[in-house]
């Protein structure tokens, strides 16, 4: 087992397209990293290097101490779980499992009890003999699971494994994911783009854009305390409400002693922070946004509410139950002062603390 | 998962299948039965009359033995051909995998030899190895080989040999690209993963997954080797030296069209319709069975 290292990684594409663009970071050893972001933002990219499957433009990458940009995936000693599986069409389950360790040399009676152990921890032993298109999907991310565990590799990486799988399959796989990887406890990293998988898997989340990092932290301090707009409104559902305020309301808001740049900021506001108060209702130093609903979204346990503020541009609210208001209502949304964002002008940057 | 058609009229059917069962009753069936009777016939010299024989060609077929050296010399002939021309053009095709600079003019030249017409592919070939003029030939002579396809049997069988799978290799290299990129990359990066280096990757994952593609082709170039060699070996040795590269096609022609033998070139052409027939049911019963996935 080895963390894995990252500096100054670079990629270019053959088309002069720049998919990651200098990152630098490190994944303890043990430790679960989810890389997130949208599509395109380079985080498959960066695992592929890892992984091998793919060339590192410019800078490092390490598995333990060891450099491995220019080392064939063979010699890495990872395991990689792919998004369609990729498992060997021709070959039956033990077979696809068996394969990387009779690549490795190890014994027969050895690859037979490793099997079988990996098959029993994945409840997978009795589809042994069948071929993977005898499978269903949720049997194949099991295989494919299988292959990787089965070798006991100094890393695990995650290509997006669970975005075949039904809802249901995937909220089940998801924690046994995670409850595999603590009982192994092997460095793992692994990437989506679907921010509740990377908070519930993550114990570190690093939250990608356009090839570079946005933010690196525990799934709640990122949430908690999001570093930039792009990640405010990436991690959480519905997305934090972000409000364009200038320099004198924004002071008004945080304080006298609060340092509010003169060109005003962006506030944001989560929408499970906001509650709504009848119209005209008032907060002690908080926010106060008067708003007409235009749409409300009842999902059971709790409504989100749809609202054209006042002051022009839209608001999210998230209310506990379903007595939510009526279309065209007036309300006033507000919040403390202590659960508010405030951001640079461009969302670059967290102002307040 | 099976879809069945449905059709408002009864007739419509039959209607729609017409054109192609006219076609296969009428350059087929007719011919072949053709073949079959005439294979019974005996005619004499001039052609002045003819009489029912029953099985009286063929056993003038299988009592003559050159007829048997024919015979070795077709199978002789087609593996080499098929074996040439099928492994060649995989590597080709492996090595047009590839991401490479300028792979679709590499592919496209690829192809090109498939476009030309078998008699000049064996007209450019004979030039080629020409004991007296060809430019190869006097390669091999400068070698110490004493090369001359014109007096050499062995000579002559490799020069067709190698005609035809040129000729072939075109067509497989296509099917193999395209078989190739048919497989997943993921599969083969989850292989390189799992530790096997590239040789081993390709023995145990590329070629199991190919084998659909390598068996389709395994029976066109067999059909091949036996019938579209003809317009090569004509053009280049006709059958010869002394027989040496004579396949059993050649023969039907030889002694049907050349010698006049109506009868005995009807009963060499029943009997390789029996082989052509029964290799492929061979083929398709026993080695489909082990093609995988």
């Amino acid at each position: 087992m080895a963390g894995v290292t990252f500096r100054e990684v670079r990629k270019i594409y053959a088309g002069g397209i720049e998919a990651v663009k200098g990152v630098s970071f490190a994944v303890p050893d043990g430790a679960f990293c989810v890389l997130v972001g949208p599509s395109g933002c380079g985080k498959s990219t960066l695992l592929r290097m890892v992984a091998g499957v793919e060339t590192v433009t410019a800078g490092e990458i390490r598995i333990g101490e060891r450099v491995v940009n220019d080392i064939e995936p063979a010699e890495r000693d990872i395991a990689m779980v792919f998004q369609n599986y990729a498992l060997y069409p021709h070959m039956t389950v033990y077979n696809n499992m068996a394969y990387g360790l009779r690549n490795r040399g190890v014994p027969k009676p050895e690859i037979d009890r490793l099997v079988r152990e990996a098959a029993r921890i994945l409840e997978i032993t009795e589809l042994l003999k069948r071929k993977p298109r005898e499978l269903s999907g949720g049997q194949r991310q099991r295989v494919a699971m299988g292959r990787a565990i089965v070798r006991q590799p100094k890393a695990f990486l995650f290509d997006e494994p669970l975005s075949n799988l039904d809802a249901k399959l995937r909220v089940s796989m998801r924690v046994e994911i995670k409850k595999l990887q603590r009982q192994f406890g092997t460095t793992s990293i692994y990437v989506t783009h679907d921010q509740l998988e990377a908070m519930t898997l993550a114990d570190m989340l690093v939250v990608m854009n356009a090839g570079r990092i946005e933010q690196i932290g525990a799934p709640l301090e990122v949430y908690e305390r999001p570093a930039t707009t792009f990640v405010a409104t990436f991690i959480g559902a519905p997305p934090m409400n972000l409000l364009r305020l200038a320099a004198a309301e924004l002071s008004g808001l945080l304080g006298a002693s609060a340092a509010v740049p003169p060109e005003g900021g962006i506030l944001g506001v989560r929408p499970e922070d906001l509650v709504l108060a009848p119209a005209g209702a008032r907060s002690d130093g908080g926010l106060a946004l008067p708003l007409t609903v235009e749409t409300v979204e009842r999902v059971g346990p709790e409504s989100f509410v749809y609202g054209r503020l006042a002051r022009g541009g839209d608001v999210i609210v998230r209310i506990p139950g379903a007595a939510a208001p009526s279309f065209g209502e007036q309300a006033v949304a507000i919040a403390p002062r202590h659960k508010l964002h405030v951001f640079s002008a461009d969302g670059s940057r967290r102002i307040n603390s | 998962m099976q879809k069945r058609a449905v059709f408002g009229h009864r007739l419509l059917p039959y209607l729609l299948l017409a054109p192609q069962i006219a076609v296969t009753l009428v350059f087929f069936y007719w011919p072949a039965s053709q073949a079959v009777w005439q294979s019974f016939l005996l005619q004499d010299a001039f052609g002045l009359s003819t009489r029912f024989v029953w099985f009286e060609n063929y056993r003038a077929l299988f009592s003559d033995p050159a007829y048997y050296n024919t015979i070795v010399v077709t199978f002789v002939f087609s593996a080499a051909v098929s074996a040439l021309s099928l492994s060649i053009a995989l590597l080709l095709a492996v090595m047009a995998d590839k991401p490479l600079r300028g792979a679709t003019a590499y592919r496209t030249l690829l192809i090109w030899p498939y476009a030309v017409a078998p008699a000049v592919a064996g007209v450019l070939w004979i030039f080629m190895f020409q004991p007296s003029l060809g430019i190869l030939a006097r390669g091999l002579r400068t070698l110490g080989v004493d090369w001359n396809p014109l007096l050499d049997g062995t000579h002559a069988m490799i020069l067709v040999i190698m005609a035809a799978a040129w000729k072939q290799i075109s067509y497989n290299f296509l099917f193999f690209l395209a078989g190739l990129q048919a497989i997943p990359k993921s599969v083969i990066e989850a292989a390189a993963i799992d530790g096997a280096r590239p040789v081993r990757r390709f023995w145990t994952i590329v070629f199991p997954l190919l084998s659909p593609t390598t068996f389709f082709l395994l029976v066109v170039n067999i059909v091949y080797a036996f019938f579209d060699t003809f317009g090569i070996i004509d053009a280049m040795t006709g059958g010869g030296p002394s027989k040496a590269t004579e396949t059993l096609v050649y023969k039907v022609y030889q002694d049907g069209r050349l010698g006049g033998d109506l009868g005995g070139s009807a009963a060499q052409s029943v009997i390789l319709m029996v082989i052509v027939i029964a290799l492929t049911a061979v083929q398709f019963r026993y080695i489909e069975r082990r093609v995988t996935y």
